[in-house]
């Protein structure tokens, strides 16, 4: 230890010429610490407000919700809470607005009761909140009122009932802002409800009920100890703690993504870290070599240069949570549309703890890569400069902190996401997304080398030989900017090829517009309507709604308390939405059996089931289904399955009966038309809206302009994240070009002495950096193409179209960024006679 | 005269290219303490190599170097580096101070490393003695080629030791600074009482020593004794 002082003392002083560079390539590390200190402060603010704030998101003490009405037996359960009681309803309907004569969908909520028990509606005037309760009125978000230029006063046609509209809703009760781009909300009183008629059988309606109990008394005891009761119902129940799980849960998905992309941004930063220690103690292995040569030894020696990256490092490191800091507090602003609640912006210090302790140790780390070639730094590089230390020893050291390397990974991955599988899938991703980027990059790299022609001129040959010079970090450059365009441009892809399949349904003869809930009695009507408009009716398809009760020879009830039950919950509880006919429709396809028909009073009911849904039940063809037709027991067997395509907009049905059985039953229609334009769509939506007021029109705009406003908004975060990536990739470019740059002095020097004029060096340094933006951003490109084309054939089964013009823009984009860097850089050099510059350097 | 230096039966192999190079062969000397010796032969006769196995830089692939008393064969990095810092002092062809130190850190650099603090006044007499005293906090880059060869003389000199390596001390300087220079390292290597052994191809410098040794291919060709020249002794 007593040598220490004079370690310290020779790092301080070696350090004194090279202090601007290291700090340079430390700041590589900053945008890592940064990405990382910042989102795990937006997550612990989050998790405390979601925590703080879970009462006011779920409104209650206890919610139970689902999409029936619930059984009077549950009920008389619930009811028997001592507390105050509340209801809602919920569905998506279509709107009328006289003021501008649109249409508009909407999420219509429909309450009975003083709800929201905790917190409040957010309106304007704030007494809306209570009056839009009595008579026919309705609470109206905000941003459908601004839409349409509506105010206070103003009247909104729901269903049958024309309402008065009593104030703006400034946020439906915990709700996320990107759901109500898809359809605003509308609140109005359950009575009002009744009266608009669009409650009928087969109405996909959400219902809630809502208790409030007294302080003190114990709701998760009391449910806890009803809950094999509720376990049968398709009712959920939840209570404030629920939710705070939930919630947590749901978030958490959210955590993990951007914590994915902050390691990425430390990894990349890391990886730059390390090539630019490496390159500098490259260019210190003179001054080391004499260290050694008066007497310095090998373990000082790394030590000398170790106390240098470290405090750098620090340094780095310490900057990064300063900015990590900064940057949380934007964060907020750019997820406030995916967010339940308010996250207030408040530095977190378990957060900048974590950044820093990561951030030191991941740095440290990657230096000692570099670090530990010191020890092998020979003395006799002071008499002869070409010495080559070459050792081809396996150095233990050195795998020692690979192993380490590996290890920390994966045990921060493991404290991160709290599952040790998780961490080695995130790091086993890490290492070979890096290996096909750097594979992919090499690749490149030579086909262009060999692509180029012998007689090509002196300027690209001297711009392209540039990329293989000694320590250029080409390939660290182009992993990292590769990283970045990778993300960026598989986004893009994705975004346009979701669009545009969603576009195609529109193609041909393809319906572009669907009406539901129309009672049988209104269809002939309706169909006039459908043919005054030229329009024609596509498909009129009888819909019946059911339950099932039992299969496979049991009960649903007797199944429930099977533990052995392999059917899926979602399925045996759902309302079913069943339809009748004897033929398999164009957007099916029959995997095994035959759809039979019914011969009558005796005959066996055979239906058809979609493949999912059989799965999801774990039936096959002879199986026995029981369902409750609203009422009526009804004992059927699966005779057949098919696969069903979702690639259009068209009725769809996972149980289809076969004629003769259900039409007598309560049911309601659905059309399906297809409308040449959208002025004829929105004229015809609009006469529909106006004389069919319980009918729901969903047409293809709204969904394309739902999935786009979506997409959007999603996209923004993920290219948010990928900036850190490419800003990562700009800073390796910049401290490398700084690190080389004399190399690059002696290099212009040489050619100017040859005769090279001024004009000739810019032109190959501009060759050099062209060259290099080209293969980063190919190597970027390359990749999302092929990423995306593997997502969109296997993940999303849609077609594959590129947008060319889009990835040539971002191509083009990054050659221009990297070659006005690299000139920005090299400015020096061209700028001044370079014997100055050398002198300049030297000094 | 005790002996100083003593190399047996010494033989150097490198691997180029998938074959053995030998560049030295059957090397015996006997350096005794206070002698000055010029190590010449033309380029590629293993000179330097030699140099660099004597002051302990470099493993030899066989044969014995024993300096200072202790057999180096054995030693391992870190008791080499000791004994260089303790006995062994250099000067290099091409300078080699620390280009982030000053003058005066670079001299005060061999004592720092063996923890003696306070070289300082030790450090402003030699550069005083080489005639740099208005240098004393200029950077390497800031001094002539002269001027770092003298920093070089006085840091090789702080740490009076036993033995004095130089590889061609003046073959980067012109004739005067060159002379300058020369002259400067007999009279230190004559106030220290150092043993002072000059790798050079310069038969002048080679003449002002006591000695002079020849290599050619590796094999020491003459190794005879002479009368020093019109150095300051």
């Amino acid at each position: 230890m007593s040598r220490f002082p004079f370690l310290l003392k020779t790092a301080f002083r070696d350090s004194r010429k090279n202090r601007a560079k290291l700090a340079l390539f430390m700041s590589s590390i900053i945008l890592g610490v940064a990405a990382l200190v910042a989102i795990n402060s937006f997550n612990y603010n989050l998790r405390k407000e979601i925590d703080k704030e879970a009462a006011t998101l779920l409104g209650a003490d206890l919610a139970a919700s689902g999409n029936r009405p619930a059984e009077n037996e549950i009920l008389q359960i619930l009811d028997s809470l001592p507390a105050k009681k509340a209801r809602e309803m919920e569905l998506l309907s279509m709107s009328y607005i006289p003021k501008t004569d649109e249409t508009q969908f909407i999420r219509l909520k429909a309450i009975e009761g003083n709800f929201p028990f905790y917190g409040k509606i957010k309106s304007d005037p704030t007494a809306s909140a209570q009056t839009f309760r009595e008579g026919p009125s309705a609470l109206v978000d905000e941003s459908l009122m601004l839409q349409h230029g509506l105010v206070p006063g103003d009247s909104i046609k729901v269903g049958k009932m024309m309402l008065e509209i009593k104030g703006r809703l400034a946020g439906a009760i915990g709700s996320i802002g990107a759901a109500s781009s898809v359809a605003p909300a509308i609140y109005i009183s359950i009575n009002t409800l009744d009266s608009t008629g669009l409650v009928q059988p087969g109405s996909l309606i959400n219902y809630a009920y809502y208790y409030k109990v007294p302080e003190g008394f114990d709701v998760e005891k009391w449910k806890v100890s009803r809950k094999k009761l509720f376990r049968s119902e398709s009712l959920r129940v939840e209570t404030v703690e629920d939710r705070k799980e939930n919630l947590n849960q749901a978030f958490s998905f959210l955590n993990y993504f951007l914590n994915l992309v902050a390691i990425v941004a430390l990894l990349l930063g890391c990886i730059g870290v390390a090539s630019s220690v490496l390159i500098y103690i490259k260019s210190k292995s003179n001054s080391i070599a004499l260290l050694r040569c008066l007497g310095l030894r090998p373990r000082d020696a790394f030590l000398v240069y170790f106390i240098q990256v470290m405090f750098l490092g620090l340094v780095g490191v310490a900057i990064g949570v300063l900015a990590g800091v900064i940057i949380q507090s934007v964060l907020p602003l750019i997820l406030k549309d995916f967010l339940p609640v308010q996250v207030n912006i408040a530095t977190s210090p378990r957060a900048i703890i974590e950044g820093f302790f990561v951030g030191l140790t991941v740095t440290t780390l990657f230096s000692l890569l570099p670090l530990v070639g010191i020890r092998k730094i020979s003395p006799l590089r002071t008499l002869r400069t070409s010495y080559d230390e070459g050792e081809n020893k396996i150095d233990y050291i050195k795998i020692g902190i690979y192993t380490t390397i590996f290890l920390s990974l994966n045990l921060f991955l493991w404290i991160l996401t709290g599952s040790l599988l998780a961490a080695v899938i995130y790091v086993a991703g890490i290492v070979i997304s890096y290996l096909l980027l750097a594979g992919f990059s090499t690749l490149l790299i030579r086909l262009l080398r060999k692509s180029i022609p012998v007689n090509t001129g002196f300027i690209t040959k001297q711009g392209l030989s540039n990329l293989f010079r000694p320590d250029n970090q080409t390939q660290t450059i182009m992993v990292t900017i590769g990283m970045g365009t990778a993300v960026l441009t598989t986004l893009l892809i994705l975004q346009s090829i979701l669009l545009n399949n969603v576009s195609l349904m529109d193609k041909g003869m393809q319906p572009n517009m669907i009406l539901y809930g129309i009672e049988t009695h209104q269809m002939k009507d309706l169909k006039k309507v459908t043919t005054d408009f030229n329009l024609p009716v596509i498909q009129e398809v009888p819909v019946v709604t059911m339950k099932i009760d039992g299969w496979k020879g049991k009960s649903k009830a007797m199944w429930m308390a099977d533990t052995t039950m392999t059917s899926k919950r979602w399925a045996a509880n759902r309302e079913a939405r069943v339809t009748y006919r004897d033929s398999i429709s164009s957007d099916e396809k029959l995997i095994s059996g035959s759809l039979r028909k019914y011969n009558g009073n005796g005959d066996s009911i055979i239906v058809s089931l979609g493949t999912t849904f059989a799965e999801a039940m774990d039936v096959k063809i002879g199986d026995e289904l029981v369902f409750n037709v609203q009422g009526t027991r009804m004992v059927t067997y699966v005779g057949s399955l098919r696969e069903i395509e979702f690639r259009n907009l068209s009725t769809r049905f996972f149980i289809v009966f076969p004629n003769g059985v259900l039409e007598e039953a309560p049911q309601f229609q659905v059309l399906v038309t297809k409308t040449p334009d959208n002025a004829t769509m929105s004229k015809y939506r609009g006469a529909v809206v106006k004389a069919f007021s319980n009918v729901s029109v969903i047409d293809l705009t709204t969904i394309l302009q739902s999935v786009n406003d979506i997409l959007q908004k999603v996209s923004f975060i993920i290219r948010f994240m990928a900036i850190f990536s490419l800003l990562t990739g700009l800073i390796v470019l910049v401290s490398s070009l700084t690190l080389s740059k004399y190399q690059r002095l002696k290099e212009s020097i040489l050619l100017r002495t040859i005769g090279a004029t001024k004009r000739q060096i810019i032109r190959i340094n501009a060759t050099e950096y062209a060259f290099l933006g080209t293969l980063s951003a190919g190597t970027g490109v390359a990749i999302a193409i092929i990423s995306s084309f593997i997502v969109t054939k296997f993940q999303l089964d849609l077609d594959f179209v590129i947008n060319w013009w889009s990835v040539a823009m971002i191509m083009v984009v990054l050659i221009l960024i990297t070659v006005i860097i690299g000139m920005f850089n090299s400015r020096d050099v061209i700028n001044n006679p370079p014997l100055e510059v050398l002198r300049k350097e030297d000094s | 005269m005790s002996e100083i230096l003593k190399v047996e039966n010494l033989n150097m192999n490198y691997n180029s290219g998938g074959k053995a190079l030998s560049v030295l062969q059957s090397i015996n000397i006997n350096i005794e303490a206070g002698e000055t010796v010029a190590i010449t032969g033309p380029s590629g006769s293993g000179k330097t190599t030699l140099m660099g196995l004597c002051a302990a830089l470099d493993n030899p692939s066989s044969g014995e170097i024993t300096l200072m008393g202790s057999l180096i064969n054995p030693l391992s990095e870190d008791e080499r580096a000791l004994l260089r810092n303790k006995y062994v002092g250099f000067i290099f062809q091409n300078f080699q101070l620390m280009p982030s130190l000053t003058a005066l850190e670079n001299v005060m650099l061999p004592l720092e490393l063996q923890g003696i603090s306070g070289a300082e006044k030790e450090a402003i007499l030699l550069l005083e003695r080489v005639g740099l005293k208005d240098r004393v906090t200029h950077y390497p880059s800031q001094l002539s080629g002269g001027e770092q060869q003298r920093v070089a003389l006085a840091r090789a000199f702080i740490n009076k030791p036993k033995i004095l390596f130089a590889d061609e001390p003046t073959g980067n300087l012109d004739g005067d600074t060159g002379a300058t220079v020369e002259s400067l390292m007999f009279d230190l290597n004559k106030d220290y009482g150092t043993t002072l052994i000059i790798v050079t191809h310069n038969p002048d410098l080679a003449s002002k020593t006591g000695r002079i040794i020849k290599l050619k291919s590796g094999h020491i060709v003459s190794d005879i004794k002479n009368t020093p020249s019109n150095n300051s002794n």
